[in-house]
């Protein structure tokens, strides 16, 4: 295939203008951000990511987000497992609706939960009285990234279970394991890659989430400020500067993830082709 | 115990009968008990998380009335809140479906050093923060920026203006065609394109008469994707936009200054169509996802 000369036209111009596009819009753009970062001296940049404030959003966002992931990891895996084995009224719906937070803009959903959680809100209501309060606390937070996350477990999941071949679970069960033997020893060594690419995705999503966190977590610096919404503040304030600088720190974590998860997608790849 | 002598006294029915209640408490299921509590388990999650929220909106937006509702949407800072958001998605959309079928070409239809490297340069997007989408044009166009003091002699407006806006929503959905692409053009091969060259099609022809019928429908699902982050798009947008209502206000930034003015019924109202956008969205996706397995059945019994 590879030695074959490739006789299709176009190569030259859609590559062109595939790479020509990409520098304009993202590449040269997301460099403007690490060349922006050079006014600052090394300790002032230090000085600015450093911040008690800033490290405090850190530790909320990354907390909050790797929180919300697994609650994914765990309902997704589960959801994912009722949608492709068993049968029950309205699944279909379930079904479709499980790309709800892809399709709904995050500054509804924003308001929706902040309002739904809030002391009079339908939820809210119904949990303040047992002394748990979501709005303005990093609970908020985490229930505004499970609800962001939700999609990417069961989306990654889904395929894999549906793709599994009955007869491996026959022969176990007629080997005498038991439902949770089959489950563990033939179920779950086929389906942890990609419950461990949906966690990673829906990690990821959930760090740099904006629009759906600012309304339900109130913003309390130190409590419930995530590292976006400090970016956001710096470029109000036209502190150019310095919200760059954040900004960086989370271009380099975000990315480092997004290599992390092609490089795992690859060997996934590899490892299906040459197991078949 | 023993299905066989059973056989022998039950009719046919009789045994398919049994052995379909026989099969659904088979080794390879759960027990009825764990299944009903898995499916409860579920149907309690994603109502928390999916119905509640979505009925929410609809609640709040009609809780004062149709008429406050109906008063809210033809406000014209929500008309012209609906235009803008309008205009960003009709700009957008298309430049995002060329650049997407100009990359899934190249991508899929050649083999060249660097491809994995371009398909992950291509994700960059998804893995930034909104916020930074928005910042990173500020740090550009902006008053301070590298070109900031030319545009202002030209009086060309970028940031806070729609240009501005236009591009955060380009950069925020840049990866959606191209993603449903890739993975489709490459397992589609070039066969069917090379049997058109060698027949005499030009690039232009066999790109219109053999791979956009082929792909219509994964390049309608980028299109209703990337539609749908383009009009609902928040935090890129807010950080170029300035919030000018009635100038530079998109549908999601003029929710957030009508709830942030406490007016929740009208910030709902506008909330509710863009949850309709979303419903539509997904409505259009189921039909795409049944669309394709027919395709793939029939093309199976062929």
């Amino acid at each position: 295939m590879s030695t074959k000369k490739n006789i299709l036209p176009g190569f030259n111009l859609s590559l062109g203008y595939t790479i020509l596009y990409l520098s304009l819009i993202v590449l040269i753009p997301l460099s403007a951000a690490f060349i922006k970062t050079t006014e600052l001296s090394l300790n002032e940049f230090w000085e600015v990511v450093t911040a008690p404030r800033v490290v405090a959003s850190y530790k909320l966002t990354f907390g909050a987000s790797l929180i919300g992931a697994l609650i994914n990891a765990v309902f997704g895996l589960l959801t994912a497992w009722v949608l492709v084995r068993y049968k029950f009224p309205g699944k279909k719906i379930l079904d479709a609706l499980v790309d709800l937070p892809f399709a709904l803009p995050t500054a509804v959903a924003g308001i929706t939960l902040a309002t739904l959680y809030s002391a009079h809100g339908w939820i809210g209501a119904w949990l303040e009285p047992h002394g748990i309060k979501v709005a303005s606390t990093p609970l908020g937070v985490i229930v505004a990234l499970t609800f962001i996350g939700l999609p990417f477990v069961v989306r990654t999941v889904q395929p894999v279970l549906e793709d599994l071949e009955a007869e491996t679970e026959e022969a176990a069960a007629s080997l005498g394991a038991n439902r949770w033997q089959t489950f563990s020893k033939i179920v779950f060594p086929a389906i942890w890659p990609a419950l461990l690419t949906g966690f990673s995705l829906a990690f990821a999503r959930a760090i740099g989430e904006y629009g759906s966190v600012i309304f339900i977590a109130g913003n309390i610096p130190f409590v419930s400020e995530i590292t976006p919404l400090i970016i956001y503040i710096k470029l109000d304030e036209h502190e150019y500067a310095q919200a760059t600088a954040v900004a960086v720190v989370m271009l380099v974590i975000s990315f480092l993830l997004l290599f992390a998860i092609n490089g795992l997608q690859w060997w996934l790849n590899r490892r299906h082709t040459t197991s078949h | 115990m023993s299905i066989n002598t059973a056989t022998n006294t039950l009719t046919q029915s009789q045994y398919s009968n049994y052995n379909n209640k026989v099969a659904i408490s088979r080794a390879t299921s759960e027990p009825a008990l764990v299944r009903r509590l898995f499916i409860s388990i579920v149907v309690l999650f994603l109502g928390i998380f999916l119905i509640l929220p979505l009925l929410a909106v609809f609640t709040e937006a009609l809780r004062h009335g149709f008429a406050t509702y109906f008063a809210a949407i033809s406000d014209p800072n929500a008309l012209s809140a609906m235009k803008l958001t309008l205009i960003a998605a009709l700009i957008a959309v298309p430049l995002n479906v060329v650049f997407g079928v100009s990359a899934a070409w190249a991508i899929a239809k050649f083999e060249f050093k660097g491809k994995s490297i371009l398909i992950t340069l291509i994700d960059l997007p998804f893995a930034v923060s909104p916020v930074i989408a928005g910042l990173i044009y500020i740090l550009i166009f902006g008053m301070q920026g590298w070109f900031g003091s030319y545009l202002f002699d030209h009086d060309i407006k970028v940031i806070f203006a729609i240009p501005g806006i236009v591009l955060a929503t380009i950069f925020v959905t840049f990866p959606f065609v191209a993603r449903e692409l890739i993975p489709l053009m490459q397992a589609q091969g070039k066969d069917e394109e090379e049997a058109g060259l060698v027949l005499g099609a030009s690039g232009w022809q066999i790109l219109w008469r053999i791979t956009f019928p082929n792909i219509k429908w994964g390049l309608l699902y980028g299109v209703i994707l990337t539609n749908a982050r383009a009009m609902g798009e928040f935090g890129a947008v807010s950080a170029v936009s300035g919030h000018i209502i009635g100038m530079t206000n998109t549908m999601p930034l003029h929710v957030e200054i009508l709830y942030a003015d406490h007016q929740l019924a009208a910030a709902f109202a506008v909330a509710s169509l863009l949850a309709l956008l979303a419903i539509v969205t997904l409505i259009l996706k189921t039909f795409v996802e049944w669309r394709v397995a027919q395709n793939a059945i029939s093309n199976e019994s062929i």
